[in-house]
This record gives structure tokens, sequence and C-alpha cells, in this order.
């Protein structure tokens, strides 16, 4: 076991990137803020007159801060894309209501013998709201801006999803990584932010009412000052990366094109969910897909050749248990069947009839089989049961519906399918206690996950998807007596991706291409 | 001077002011006096334009209001609203200086008009200049509200219920002083009081009003003494015989005092340094008399040049034969 890194060390060594997320953070939550307080102070100073105004725009404010952030972010990206625009629209529409409300509560608050001196002794309108109105409403107008930034600056760790940077990156990737020191390093900051601004703020606030000229001139340059924190850095960038979280921190992901391939592309971070999508939208150039992934073929692009193997190999196999093997002999053929049958493009393609075509997996499975000419008549056997398992997605929906038919075609067995059943833990915990009896495993995961191997063996195997496979059989013919069968073709890992259009017209088809381009593009600049 | 003429006020159907005109003679002090909702405040605030009238016609010095711009108006009228209204985020030197600022007075005009305001109100600049409201108490607030009204010594004042949110005894004191200001003696000066002490103590005139109509203008003597109708009458039957007694001075009993032959004593020949004017008021004369301890006090007409001397017992005697000849 390595020694646990301490989440100081962390810190230290990530130095750079919590600089420039914090600094990103600052620059999301203020410039969010100052069009906030440009928008909603007017809009507040304007339903104070208004009753009828008032309670509609207060209301549609109430609405918009009622739509959960997840969401908020779910909706700007159809409309905005992804990166800096969505996140700052959506954080500026929650730090909208506490704004206009409390500017409209604080010009209503001022005492009216108040303003209306100031009027009986001659000032215009627009003198009684600047010298005598905001001034006496600033202490509860800075209170709605108090409350707008400690909201912002926990919504903005959600940018991070969308591409638009902040301490989410951290916080996100540690969780995707199961790392406490990443999602530390990201949530300390962020909390210690809100703390940080949440005291500046009350102590602006509670400075006496007879300062509060001064602050409302102090204030919008300090916060312009800080909006200007947050430049985006990648605007023109020629090639731009969107990674997910969990790929930015990964030795096999990010980290290796670093480190083996001496790719230095700007990149952004972003989620899985959006990922294909903004590609296709031109808003990211590379992402960090599955290499069999539906949508890989829905938005039209392709994967880079890993020529130096930084990804392990996630070969599908079924992974059964031996005792199986052993009672029912016709088995293994049965399933071997299904060997070499599909590659990466045809898992995508049935991946996508799946996901986008919204074809059942059995469907999809049987005209597969159909076509293969490997479909017989069930035989109806009565000599024994067998229990598939799958986990959680259309992939392993559509191997267990194939296999299901070759088992009832070829052999005497029965079949019994336990599908869904979570993650790589619950099917492989549900095999090793004798529950199921097969489900699809990957070589990656087993390696990775199940078997854990050391850094130097990781080293030895060097990604070569005859060494894993041979590597994983033995470790789990070994420790948990269950047998991997011969792969079925496909290889379901982390590949880069690009548009196809674009990638055929750079002529980049492998990492190094890739590569290549991105610094021979460098210097031209 | 001021002239209204048939104004009318009318918010939501109901009319706050019904049809009323009066009159307020150049350095008059006008008093409007009236229960809560009686008009008395719309009328007050229509004459600076804080309130457009809905009808009728308003001149002040012979210019008509609604042909000036309000806000310019209200600069050439010193107003001072109910509870001070003061700008809490403004030193008292600030507030003060509000209407220089707006009139764009060069600031050592603004701060010698300033000191020398302050200085008659008791408030030196040095002294209270830097500090703000909430530091004052509330007869000083009041005092500075004053000051800033009649910074640009603007020739009319309008005051709505000036003293209304101190305690009798600050209030009784700020309005003595007030009484005693030089600045005010040249004033033209509407005051909206509820107050009927106050009413009676610094208006020349008082509009007693009800339910958006003037129910009688005249003085206060007039008022107590003649009441145009069972309202006005009324009105004053609380606190009647003080009020009364406020309204008459020595000069209306004075014939009352010689006829009825009583122990009044002529002292032709003395000086009349320790005499008391014939023009106050009963009320403040019994008032000496108990202060003082005296029996007697002397006073001097100086209308036709005679004193006399009063005891209690004189003032009672006189004020009740004046009673039975109404």
């Amino acid at each position: 076991m390595e020694v646990q890194q301490s989440l100081w060390e962390f810190m230290a060594q990530q130095s750079d990137k919590l600089w420039s997320q914090t600094l990103a953070h600052i620059g999301l939550t203020c410039i969010s803020l100052l069009i906030a307080v440009v928008i909603g102070l007017p809009l507040g100073i304007w339903i104070a007159q208004r009753n009828k105004a008032a309670w509609l725009v207060l209301g549609i404010a109430g609405v918009l801060q009622t739509i959960p952030s997840i969401a908020l972010l779910g909706f700007m990206i159809p409309l905005l894309g992804i990166g800096a625009l969505p996140a700052i629209t959506a954080l500026f529409l929650y730090a909208l209501l506490p704004i206009i409300r409390n500017t409209y509560t604080g010009i209503r608050g001022v005492n009216p013998a108040v303003t209306e001196s100031a009027r009986g002794m001659g000032m215009s309108r627009w003198q009684v709201l600047f010298n005598v109105e905001l001034p006496l409403a600033m202490p509860v107008i800075l209170a709605g801006v108090r409350t707008a930034t400690v909201i912002n600056v926990g919504v903005a760790t959600l940018a991070a999803y969308i591409a638009a940077g902040g301490l989410g990156e951290f916080i996100f990737g540690g969780i995707a990584l199961n790392n406490s020191n990443m999602i530390l390093a990201g949530a300390i900051p962020a909390a210690l932010l809100a703390i940080f601004f949440d005291l500046l703020l009350s102590l602006v606030q509670k400075a006496n009412v007879r300062k509060m000229r001064k602050v409302s001139v102090v204030m919008p340059v300090l916060l312009l000052l800080l909006s200007s924190f947050y430049i985006f850095p990648y605007a023109d960038a020629k090639v731009l990366g969107g990674f997910t979280p969990e790929f930015m921190g990964r030795e096999d992901g990010y980290l290796g094109l670093k480190s083996k391939y001496k790719l230095d592309m700007p990149t952004v971070v972003i989620s899985d969910a959006v990922m294909y999508k903004a590609a296709y939208e031109k808003k990211i150039d590379v992402i960090s897909g599955y290499s069999t992934d539906g949508r890989l073929k829905a938005y039209d692009l392709i994967t880079l050749e890993d020529d130096k193997r930084i990804f392990p190999p996630y070969f599908a196999s079924p992974l059964v248990r031996k005792e199986v093997l052993i009672k029912y002999p016709e088995l293994e053929n049965a399933l071997n069947l299904l060997s070499g049958k599909i590659n990466d493009s045809i898992m995508t393609d049935l991946n996508y009839r799946v996901d986008y075509l919204k074809q059942s997996p059995e469907k999809v499975a049987q005209d597969f089989i159909l076509a293969q000419n490997l479909y017989k008549k069930p035989r109806n056997g009565n000599k024994g049961i067998i229990r598939l398992g799958s986990k959680i997605f259309a992939e392993q929906y559509i191997l267990i519906n194939m296999y299901k038919a070759l088992i009832k075609g070829n052999t005497d067995l029965k079949v019994e399918t336990k599908t869904g059943l979570g993650g790589t833990k619950i099917c492989f915990d549900a095999l090793t206690n004798n529950e199921i009896d097969m489900y699809p495993e990957y070589t990656g995961t087993g390696l990775l996950v199940i078997l854990k191997p050391s850094k130097n063996d990781l080293a030895a195997l060097s990604g070569s998807r005859e060494k894993v496979f041979n590597y994983v059989r033995k470790g789990f013919d070994e420790q948990y007596n269950l047998q991997w069968l011969t792969p079925i073709g496909f290889n379901n890992a982390y590949a880069l991706m690009m548009r196809k259009e674009q990638a055929q017209s750079l002529n980049i088809r492998t990492i190094t291409d890739l590569k290549d381009y991105v610094s021979t593009d460098n210097h031209r600049h | 001077m001021i002239t209204a003429e048939h104004i009318t006020k009318v918010f939501h159907d109901i009319k706050a002011v019904d049809d009323i005109s009066f009159e307020v003679k150049e350095g008059e002090t006008m008093v409007l006096l009236g229960t809560s909702g009686c008009g008395k405040t719309t009328t007050l605030k229509m004459l600076n334009r804080l309130i457009d009238a809905s009808s009728g016609y308003i001149s002040i010095h012979g210019k008509n209001i609604f042909e000036q711009q309000p806000e310019i108006l209200r600069r050439t009228i010193g107003y001072v609203s109910q509870s001070n209204g003061l700008f809490p985020h403004y030193s008292v030197e600030e507030n003060v200086s509000v209407v220089p600022k707006l009139l764009k007075w060069d600031q050592a005009k603004s701060r010698k008009r300033a000191q020398e305001l302050l200085d008659q109100l008791k408030l030196p600049l040095e002294e209270y200049g830097h500090k703000y409201p909430d530091e004052l108490s509330g007869g000083q607030q009041q005092r500075v509200a004053i000051a800033r009204a009649l910074i640009s010594n603007p020739p009319v004042l309008l005051m709505d219920e000036p003293f209304g949110a101190l305690d009798p005894i600050t209030r009784a004191g700020v309005r003595k002083e007030f009484l005693e200001l030089p600045e005010l003696k040249q004033k033209t000066i509407v005051l909206v009081t509820h107050d009927v002490q106050e009413a009676f103590e610094l208006g020349d005139h008082i509009c007693l009003m009800d339910k958006g109509k003037i129910v009688q203008t005249g003085t206060a003597k007039e008022l107590i003494l003649k009441p145009a109708n069972a309202f006005v009458s009324t009105f004053f039957d609380h606190q009647r015989l003080f009020l009364e007694l406020s309204a008459l001075t020595f000069q209306d009993i004075w014939n009352l005092a010689n006829d009825t032959g009583m122990n009044v004593q002529e002292n032709a020949d003395r000086t009349f340094s320790d005499h008391m004017d014939a023009k106050t008021s009963l009320w403040a004369g019994m008032e000496m008399l108990s202060k003082s301890g005296n029996a007697q006090l002397n006073v001097r007409n100086n209308a036709d040049g005679t004193s006399k001397t009063f005891t209690t017992a004189t003032i009672q005697e006189a004020y009740k034969n004046l009673k039975q000849r109404i």
C-alpha cells in the first residue's frame, strides 16, 4: 500500500490548479452577482413604487429560485450550450431574487417622514433616490447581496458540470475517483470562500448607516475587480478538450495523456451527460468518452486510436462460475458463440439502437442473433437453470439477451435473468455468493476494481490486451474460482473522441496525430 | 402672503379637502387645527405641492404655485415634516445644508449661515455640526429640523406637527424657543397641529377643520369665546378654562377691572421694568403670581400708558365679569 497522501500534500501539489479554480470560482460568483445587482437593483427600485408589478416580479424571481440548481443548469444547456455563459446565467438567475426582494423591502422600509422632508425641501425624484432612499436602504440591500453571494458560491460548484470551471472540478473529480483529498481540496476552499464573503458583507452591512454613501461606491468597484478574476481562458483555442472530472484525475486518463503523449491542450471539465452533445455542437472538440457509447454514433463522433496504449483495455467477456462450467460443459461453447462477432462499431450501433432509437434490448439482441445466423429454435430442455446477471446499462442488457437466446438454442438448459444489478460490486458479489452464474464483465474493470494490482504489476501489463486478459483470467481463477471466457471482441474503454468531420479534415486518426496537430498549432500562433 | 381659493383634494372618490379658502397675511402665523383625518395635513402639503390639489387656486406672494416646477417651488418654502424627518445618514451640518446645496450656494456662505442659525438655536456648529441625528435629544433634533427649514431664509414656512414627536415637557420648551426665535418674526407660517394649546400659543389665526372643511377661522379668542357652532365649542370643552385664560389678555379685562372698582391700585409714576405687558395672557399672569409667590402683579398697558396691580382674586373677578358680558 502506498502511504496515504495528506490533504495538505495534495493541495500543495495541485496548488496551480487550486488557485486557478479558486479564482475562477470567485470570478463566476462575482460576475453573476454583478449582473444580478445591475439588473436586480433597478428592478427592485422600480417595483418599490408599483404594487402590481412588485407582485409579478417577485413572483417570477421566486419561482426561478425554487428550480433546483442542477436542473436550472440543465435548462441552460439547450439554450446557451456549455461553458461560462449558461453557468453565469444560471447563477445570475439565482442571485436575482434576494437582490430584488431586499431592494424592494429596503426602499419600502425607509421612513416616509424622511423621504417626504427630502421632497419637501425641493429634492428631485432622482436626488431623493440617490441621496436618501438608496443609502438608507443599503443595509437591507446588502443583506440581499450577502444571501445571493453565499448561494452563488455554493451553486457555482455545479458549474464544473458544464465546463465553466471553479472548485467543482475538484469536488466532482474527487467524488468520481473516490478521492477524499480531492473532494476536500475543492470543498474546503469553497466553504471558506462562502464564509469569507459572508463575513465581509456582514461587516459592511453592519457598518453604520452614515457610511453607506461610501459603501455604495466601494462595493461595485470591488465586485467589478473580483469579476475580472474570471477570464474564460479557452475562448480562442483551436482544439478544446472537454473531459469528465473522473477522467481528469486518472492515470489512465488525462494524467496519462499528459505524461505519455505529452499532449498539452486547453481543457475544460464537463459532465458525462452533456459531453457528447457539446462536442457535436462544436463547443468542445475532444472528449473522453466510452468507445462503445451509442452517442458516438448519434453525434457522428469517431474515436482516436490510443497508439501508446494508456487506456487499459476493457474487453467484455462472460465471467462465469467454474462449478457451473464443470457441471454443464456445453455452456462454454454456447457462450463462446458470440466471441469475435461484435467489434466496437457494432456494439456502438447496438447501443445506439437501444439508447437513442429506444428499441428494446430483447429486440436488438434477437435481430443481431438472426442476422449473424446464430439463431436456433429453443430446445426447451429441462437439464438445469443458468442464472444470468447484468449491470444496469443498455450494453449489458443487450448482451444478456443474446446469451439467453444462445443458451436456449444450443443447450438443454433453462435461463433465468437477473438484470439491473447496479454496478460492478453488486454483480461480482452476486456471482461469488452463488446468486447468479455469470455476467458480462470488462477486463479493465476486473483488473482495476477487483484485483487492484500494484503499480509495478500495472506497468508490466502496459495496457496490452493479451497481457491484461491473461492477468485477470489467472487472478480470478486463483482468487475467486471464476472463469473468464473468450472476449466478445469489442473494447468499451476510455477513448478520446472528435467530430468525424473535424478529425478527417485535420487528418487526425490517433492521439499522437492530435498531439502533433496541437503542438504545431500552438507554434503557429 | 398665501392665498388659497376653493381648493379640493379627492383621494379615490373621497374628498380629503373639500372646497376650502383661506388667506395668510405676510408675517402671520396660521394654525390648521383639527383631529386626525380632518384634512389639515393634506391642506398644508398642497401649499408646496407635495400633494397636488384636485382643483382650486393657490398663490404665494401673488405667484400661482401651479405654474412653477414643484422642486423649484419647494426650495423657496421652508418645510418641517412630521417627526422631524432628519436624514439619519447626514451629520447635523449636512442636514442643515441640504437646501443650500440644492440652491448651489458656495460652501463658505452655507457654513456661515448654518453657524448663525444653529447659534440662535443653541446648537453651536463647532459642537454639534459633526454629530448625527441619533446622537441628539428629541428636542435638539427638532431644532435642527427647524434650522434646516430656515437656512435659505425662505419667507414662507410650512410645518407639519413640528413638535408632535416630543414629550410634553420638551415640547413646551422647544415651542417657547421657537416663539422667541428672531428669525421667525417676519415669516409667514402655516402650522398643522392637533394640539389646541399649541395652536393657541403659536397661531395669530387658527383654522379649525373638520371632515375636509374649515369650520371656523379666527383668533384664539374668537374661537373660544364666539364659537361658530356646537362643533367648535365642544372641540374646546375638555380644557375650556385653561384655554380661555390663555386666549384672554390683561388688555381684555383692563376696563372691567376698573369698572368693578376693586382693589386695583394705579401706580402711574413708577418705573415699569418689572411690569408685565398687558398683552400677556391671563394664564401667564396667574402662573407668574403662583411661581413668584407674590400676592400682587404689576401690569403695564402700553396702549394708554396706564398700569395696574392685579391679584389672583381680581383677575378671577374680572374674568367672570367678562364672561357674563359675552
